[in-house]
């Protein structure tokens, strides 16, 4: 429907270096480790993808297609369907309509392809950090393997030195640094993130942003990431798909649609305070029904 | 005196800032909270020798003094007779506490787990909750006969259903969004079980399990006392009939002290899994 920014995969590969000294956890990851060969990034494919809850419909006529490696920010006003729709990708919830494609083939069941990372850490209580990370590994790994990339992972997001503790021993950002490690357990070829620094203060949610940034300057995944903070979403995303209704719309149904797909200018990490950025923000935060001038 | 009082104290500081506070009650007496809770079953002691020994308020018939209890005791030791009773009332009572607490545990889960089974038979498993389990002795008499397997049964069918519920309830309630996770990493089945919904219900597990045992031995008596030659019941039925009122308060010492060494180890036990999977 609308082609991915052509700017798309410099993006992409926007190096580690320049994110690593950004703050002190990007600074932990070494860009030698976790090579981005064993990572395959994998294309996603939505077609008249639309869910309805009973009778009432939250989502409808979603097509768009999600280039290997891309990062795409949905945005949208509380309860517009944004988790639906990542919900759908990851296979937690069958029951849409229309198709989605991933690598050319559709959604299953909890996608192996996959890997989701909630808003809240959902890390096993009475598990170490190590073997709550664990649980994300595949099936086929031998346990040597397993936990040699568990340290990898914990080294990456900067929790070497806590892999023994408890989720209830280390703070909010560090068990959804632990969240995203379990994530990448897997080498998914799609990362979903539902939000993940929602719940997190502000400082902490710029320093995940950056760890995200490194984090897929290495894997170079395909990320899906839910936010309702238009900052994050121009700070961190190729694009930036707004969910809601269809302005160009004389007549629109229920239900939430693309509104706009936006490509995000210049390369990560992006100064927060640019000129492009402001317009685009401006577009976003009336396209959620906000008067920007006021902000 | 005051050197010996003021020493644990002086030593304190020097072990940092954030301990001092929980050390001092620990220290305050060695094994103090035991020595608290020894305080009434001593007073009662005294009072019973009072009522019986000193002031013959009672005869023997009716309320035998302590001594004589302890002498009914060992002479039911040295006989062997006493080892007999405890020795198959405890296999009775672990016999038939394993077995409904296994199928507790297995049925629970399975109606926890899986919203099919739980429509299926939760009814039938809650109807058969509401029958007195002591209903069933007439019936097991005449199908199993009066012998181990019928009491056996019994105890089991007590300890049953505090396990059952406990787990069965604890499994609806397992946090929603764990469970999701586990399933998004490719747990199911009896996997996602291991991994994430019996830990989390591990320490509602227990106190099913304690209720289930503090009912095995409930019905153990219940058991005994109807039908049997030997056992803790029996010896309280035969000493009723013989007028050995001595025996008979051996007997309702012993499965006191029984009652709460089983659920002590179960305590233990219980302990044990709250430090790994709390």
């Amino acid at each position: 429907m609308i082609s991915p920014a052509s700017t798309l995969n410099g993006a992409a590969a926007a190096t580690a270096a320049s994110t690593a000294d950004a703050s002190n956890i990007s600074a932990v990851a070494a860009p030698e480790r976790g090579g981005r060969a064993q990572y395959t990034s994998l294309d996603v494919k939505l077609s008249g993808v639309g869910r309805a809850f009973g009778s009432r419909t939250v989502l409808r006529d979603v097509s768009l297609q999600i280039a290997p490696g891309e990062v795409l920010a949905i945005l949208g006003s509380s309860g517009c369907g944004k988790s639906t729709l990542l919900r759908a990708v990851g296979g937690l919830d069958t029951g849409n309509t229309g198709e989605i494609l991933i690598n050319g083939s559709p959604v299953q069941r909890y996608d192996e392809r996959t890997a989701v990372g909630f808003q809240e850490p959902r890390l096993l209580p009475w598990r170490s950090i190590h073997k709550n990370v664990s649980l994300g590994l595949p099936r086929t790994l031998s346990k040597s393997e397993g936990r040699e990339r568990v340290d990898e992972l914990l080294e990456l997001v900067g929790l070497h030195d806590r892999a023994s503790l408890r989720p209830r021993e280390i703070s909010g950002g560090m068990a959804q640094r632990a969240s995203l490690a379990r994530a990448l357990a897997r080498r998914p070829g799609v990362l979903l993130l539902d939000e993940p620094f929602g719940a997190l203060d502000a400082l902490t949610r710029l320093k995940m942003q950056d760890l995200l940034l490194d984090l897929h300057a290495q894997t170079g995944t395909t990320v899906l990431l839910v936010t309702h903070d238009v900052d994050e979403a121009l700070q961190l995303a190729d694009r930036v798909l707004l969910l809601g209704q269809d302005p160009e719309d004389p007549d629109p149904a229920e239900g939430a649609t693309i509104a706009r797909l936006l490509s995000v200018p210049g390369e990560r990490p992006r100064d927060r305070a640019s000129a492009e950025l402001a317009a685009l923000r401006g577009e976003l935060f009336s396209g959620l029904g906000v008067d920007s001038h006021s902000h | 005196m005051t050197d010996t009082l003021d020493s644990p104290t002086a030593a304190q500081p020097a072990d940092g800032a954030a301990r001092p506070t929980e050390r001092r009650t620990r220290r305050g007496v060695p094994g103090g909270g035991l020595l608290i809770g020894a305080i009434v079953p001593v007073l009662l002691l005294g009072l019973w020798w009072l009522v019986t020994e000193v002031t013959g308020t009672f005869t023997a018939i009716q309320l035998p003094a302590p001594q004589a209890v302890l002498t009914a005791g060992i002479g039911l030791f040295e006989s062997g007779d006493l080892f007999e009773h405890v020795g198959i009332s405890l296999q009775r009572v672990l016999i038939g506490f394993g077995i409904g607490a296994a199928l507790g545990l297995a049925l629970g889960s399975l109606l926890g787990l899986s919203s099919i089974a739980d429509k299926l038979l939760n009814p039938t498993v809650g109807a058969f909750r509401a029958v007195p389990s002591l209903a069933w002795v007439p019936l097991l008499l005449l199908w199993v006969g009066i012998g181990e397997d019928s009491k056996v049964i019994l105890i089991a069918i007590g300890a049953f259903f505090p396990v059952f519920t406990a787990i069965h309830s604890a499994l609806r309630h397992v946090d929603a969004q764990l469970v999701e996770a586990g399933r998004a990493f490719g747990f199911h089945g009896i996997r996602l079980l291991g991994t994430v919904q019996l830990p989390a219900v591990v320490p509602s597990v227990f106190s099913g399990l304690r209720l289930g045992l503090a009912q095995a031995w409930l019905f153990l008596v219940a058991a005994e006392l109807l039908a049997a030659a030997e056992g803790l019941g029996f010896l309280l039925t035969e000493s009723q009939n013989n007028g050995r009122t001595d025996r008979l308060l051996l007997a309702i010492v012993l499965l006191a002290l029984l009652g709460k060494l089983t659920d002590t180890l179960l305590g233990v036990l219980e302990r044990k899994a709250l430090k790994t999977w709390a």
